[in-house]
């Protein structure tokens, strides 16, 4: 589990995560949804410690993401990053290979191979192994950061807003490679979503923001609601059943 | 105000004891004011003055307040055409070395402003660094021919203002740049609508090659007259019109007079400074103004900083 | 007459930049053994690596051996002593530039353009300023050195550290910052030398700082440990620097101390440019010369490839360089300035294709 205990987060005089208390399983999809400059990114980045809280604390599976070493908690957590943009000229492949940094400190083992092999499979990557990272179009090297952090191998894998940039046969593509990771290989997923009807057709539980604070928590059926959508967003959906999935319709 | 103050302070602070009673009495006294004293205060002024409006024009062509003759290769090219004049021409007259000086001038901001228009991408800190790198490039190759002609000292000396030398008959150019520098006021209007774009400029019936052309070779000309007379005062031109402009807002015409006033004031305080932290030695003004203007550039960058936060 | 890299041997580093540089080669190879598409690459870093290796040693031959004419007892053992000094240098220069470059993400900042050699002569002229010139020369150059290099490696680390912040300043303000705080570095320099002593501003500034023609052999023994020291820590954290390469947010996501690696490092790359302004003062744009011709040659992004490989070449163009200008245009003086020449037209060009990618 992921404890999250009153964090609290601003940036000069503006709040940005308030006082938030939260527990994230330690399987399923949990999908945190919310208007822009809800707080979702920057609650995200504290969780993963890339940014420091001004206060409240973050423990996964008990171990304080700030104070234990960093190598420890990377084993435990990894985080996709919105920005797929990298200076560095590496490979396909070399980049995977990062993965595997908080397991083996840059000497690969035979374990380590073998974890990059099969993430590389995982996302469909074969044939595009040895070719550089910036020759990638945005969703493949959106899958490529997605094999690196399979290949890190951790319980829980945390997402900022992945579908970016993605087309729709993409970021289908990609919600169903995640929602696998869950059901088959046990995995925690959490990700910060902007399309609602991702979240609620892949999600066990949705968190939706607003101003820094939770306002909603609990399963679609609970969260994917007029009532609740418009109390999250301020403006008017319509919530349809379509295929068992509930899509909110919000365009006119 | 501030500048009539220090003028006053500079006309009676020197090794030689002087006051308003001995000057009215005692001739010799009155002789070292009229030969020394006077001169070397006029020198300042003009020579602040002029490289202050200098950097004013060049920012204000750019369109980038980081853009001044330190930081354009202006300084660096003039150098190296004062030493081309030197070497090449030895008896060359005064004012042979700073039309010399000025062509390279130009030359060197005309390939600046070439270097940039090649970038499409213009970073408002990109520019002035490529010119940072061009002036120390034209350095480099400076050193390298003064250290031929064994010249390296000289180039030094020229590349750090030193009023110390300035006696009647020894500063009398640096009203021409003091003269030129008048010339951009009653040009300002133009050069005002050309630092708007060439669109701008052209809508409004202005010829935006003619206002670039004349306004760099004022800066250029400005440059060359003080570096040959007195040498290069570094980021005199940088500091000076950013803080005016930053009080005052970008009319070049409302901007150009506090912009002398201000630039010739603090090349007499700095003066002043040197003559007297030291007293008897002097402390090159070039070296005072090195300081305080790095210094100052520097708490205007890191403060702003944020703002260009784009990489 | 010793064998052509031999005669580099008595001072430890260049001795090592051949070890290294094998072991480098070797490494990769070793690692990725089952992934076969590697393997082209790995034998032409291998090549490239017996390429440079070759050339130092060729470099080296010419540099001892050009214009002795008979006086070799003379001759041998000064040559000797400037070609350590050189190599040092060399190698201090291109493994601070590119762990400073892998800090700060890019390829265009280094040490001696973010001000860090002008902070050392400013840190050596405050210390005669405080002490007193009678007293300064009155302490031996190696203790005198070695407070320089301490001093120098917490003040530019700490400043550094506060001018490089969170990493949410562009990299032009950062690398403006840098150019400006060099030149503010060095008029303080002047201006407290014409303050201690205004009549013999040049012979003091001549005393207290080195230059290619002038290089400072008394510390050439403390400078090559201290390099080594620097050496083996920068290959130690080398896989952590390859991680520091994705970025800050990344590195931290894989496990990486960041906060403390950065600090560690940037105490390293103050002490190696100590080191090499200690020996010949300060060089600007060397670093970046061979820093951008490593990545290039070696496309490699693990930094045991291309620090080996910006050492070597570093080595090659200074050797290279100081023998051609003594023998063949006669002006040692101006190999730095020469550097500087090449190095910024390189610069430029470098500025201009970065900002257009």
């Amino acid at each position: 589990m992921i404890e999250i205990d009153s964090v609290t987060k601003s940036y000069g005089p503006q709040v940005v995560v308030d006082d938030v208390s939260l527990t994230l399983p330690d399987a399923g999809v949990t999908s945190i949804i919310g208007p822009n400059g809800a707080g979702k990114s920057t609650l995200l980045s504290v969780v993963s410690r890339i940014l420091g809280a001004d206060a409240g604390a973050v423990s996964v599976e008990g171990l304080d993401v700030f104070r234990s070493p960093s190598k420890e908690v990377a084993k435990r957590l990894s985080i996709l990053r919105q920005d797929t943009h990298m200076t560095a000229r590496i490979t396909v492949r070399e980049l995977v290979e990062f993965g595997r940094f908080p397991h083996s400190h840059g000497r690969l083992t035979p374990a380590c191979h073998a974890a990059v092999a099969e993430a590389l499979d995982y996302c469909d990557l074969g044939d595009l192994t040895e070719r550089p990272i910036h020759e990638l179009s945005g969703g493949q090297r959106q899958r490529a950061c997605v094999a690196m952090v399979l290949a890190q191998d951790t319980r829980y894998v945390l997402l900022d807003e992945p579908l970016n940039n993605l087309d729709m046969v993409h970021a289908t593509g990609l919600m169903r490679l995640l929602r696998g990771l869950a059901d088959h290989q046990g995995k925690s997923v959490v990700m910060v979503l902007h399309d609602v009807n991702y979240a609620s057709a892949y999600s066990d539980r949705i968190i939706a923001m607003r101003d820094g604070a939770v306002v909603q928590d609990g399963p679609p059926e609970s969260v994917i609601t007029e009532h609740a959508l418009e109390d999250v967003y301020g403006m008017t959906f319509r919530v349809h059943a379509v295929d068992g999935d509930r899509i909110a319709a919000y365009y006119r | 105000m501030i500048a009539l103050v220090l003028t006053v302070t500079s006309l009676f602070v020197g090794v030689a004891e002087i006051d308003l009673g001995s000057l009215l009495t005692d001739p010799a006294a009155r002789e070292v004011f009229l030969i020394s004293r006077f001169p070397r205060t006029a020198a300042v002024i003009l020579a602040g003055s002029a490289m202050a409006i200098a950097g004013l024009i060049m920012q204000h062509l750019t369109r980038n307040r980081f853009v001044a003759p330190t930081t354009a290769g202006t300084i660096d090219a003039a150098g190296l055409g004062l030493l081309t004049a030197t070497i090449l021409f030895a008896g060359a007259s005064v004012m042979s070395k700073i039309l010399l000086a000025m062509v390279f001038a130009l030359a060197g901001t005309a390939l600046f402003l070439v270097l940039i228009q090649r970038i499409q991408f213009k970073d408002v800190i990109f520019v002035p660094l490529v010119g940072l790198v061009l002036g120390g490039v034209l350095r480099a190759i400076s050193e390298f021919f003064a250290y031929r002609a064994n010249l390296t000292q000289t180039l030094e000396v020229w590349m750090n203002g030193d009023f110390s030398g300035v006696i009647q008959g020894r500063y009398e150019t640096l009203w021409f740049a003091g003269g030129v520098a008048l010339l951009a006021y009653l040009f300002a209007n133009r050069l005002t609508a050309a630092g708007m774009g060439r669109d701008f400029a052209t809508n409004i019936g202005v010829n935006y090659r003619l206002a670039l052309a004349g306004g760099l070779t004022i800066a250029a000309l400005v440059t060359a007259v003080v570096i040959v007379t007195v040498g290069a005062i570094p980021f005199l031109g940088l500091i000076v019109p950013n803080v005016v402009t930053m009080m005052m807002g970008d009319n070049l015409r409302r901007a150009l007079p506090t912009t002398a006033l201000a630039g010739a004031a603090m090349v007499l305080a700095c003066d002043i400074l040197g003559r007297w932290l030291i007293f008897p030695y002097e402390i090159a003004v070039g070296t005072i103004v090195g300081v305080l203007g790095s210094a100052i550039f520097l708490v205007i960058l890191m403060r702003k900083g944020n703002r260009y936060a784009h990489a | 007459m010793p064998t052509p890299d031999a005669p580099a041997a008595p001072a430890t580093p260049p001795s090592r930049a051949h070890r290294t540089a094998g072991r480098a080669a070797a490494q990769p190879a070793r690692d990725m053994a089952n992934s076969p598409a590697h393997q082209p690459r790995d034998r032409r870093l291998a090549l490239l690596f017996a390429g440079l290796g070759a050339l130092l040693a060729c470099a080296a031959a010419l540099f001892l051996t050009w214009g002795v004419d008979g006086h070799w007892d003379f001759a041998l053992p000064r040559r000797l002593e400037q070609l350590a000094a050189l190599v040092v240098v060399g190698t201090a220069i291109a493994v601070s530039t590119v762990v400073f470059q892998t800090l700060t993400q890019n390829r265009i900042l280094t040490p001696s353009i973010m001000g860090f050699d002008a902070l050392y002569v400013l840190v050596t002229t405050a210390l005669v300023f405080v002490l007193g010139s009678a007293a300064a020369e009155a302490i031996p150059p190696l203790a005198m050195f070695a407070v320089n290099t301490a001093l120098m490696m917490g003040g530019a680390t700490l400043l550094y550290r506060w001018v490089l912040g969170d990493g949410t300043r562009g990299l032009y303000t950062l690398v403006l910052v840098g150019v400006v705080a060099g030149t503010l570095f060095s008029s303080l320099s002047s201006f407290m030398f014409r303050v201690m002593d205004p009549n013999e501003f040049d012979t003091l500034m001549d005393q207290l700082f080195a230059s290619f023609n002038a290089i400072d052999t008394t510390l050439l023994g403390i400078a090559a440990v201290l390099l080594g020291a620097g050496i083996i820590a920068t290959y130690v954290l080398a896989p952590r620097l390859d991680v520091l390469t994705l970025g800050r947010e990344r590195a931290i996501a894989l496990g990486l101390e960041h906060q403390r690696t950065v600090t560690v490092l940037l105490v390293i790359v103050a002490g190696l440019v100590a080191v090499s302004t200690a020996l010949v003062g300060p060089i600007t744009f060397l670093g970046l010369l061979v820093a951008n011709l490593g990545y290039q040659l070696t496309r490699s992004h693990r930094h045991v490839v291309t620090l080996t490989a910006a050492a070597l070449i570093a080595v090659v163009a200074l050797v290279l360089g100081q023998a051609i200008l003594q023998h063949v245009l006669h002006f040692a003086g101006t190999l730095g300035s020469l550097i500087n020449l090449v190095g910024g037209v390189y610069f430029i060009a470098l500025l201009i294709k970065e900002a257009r990618a």
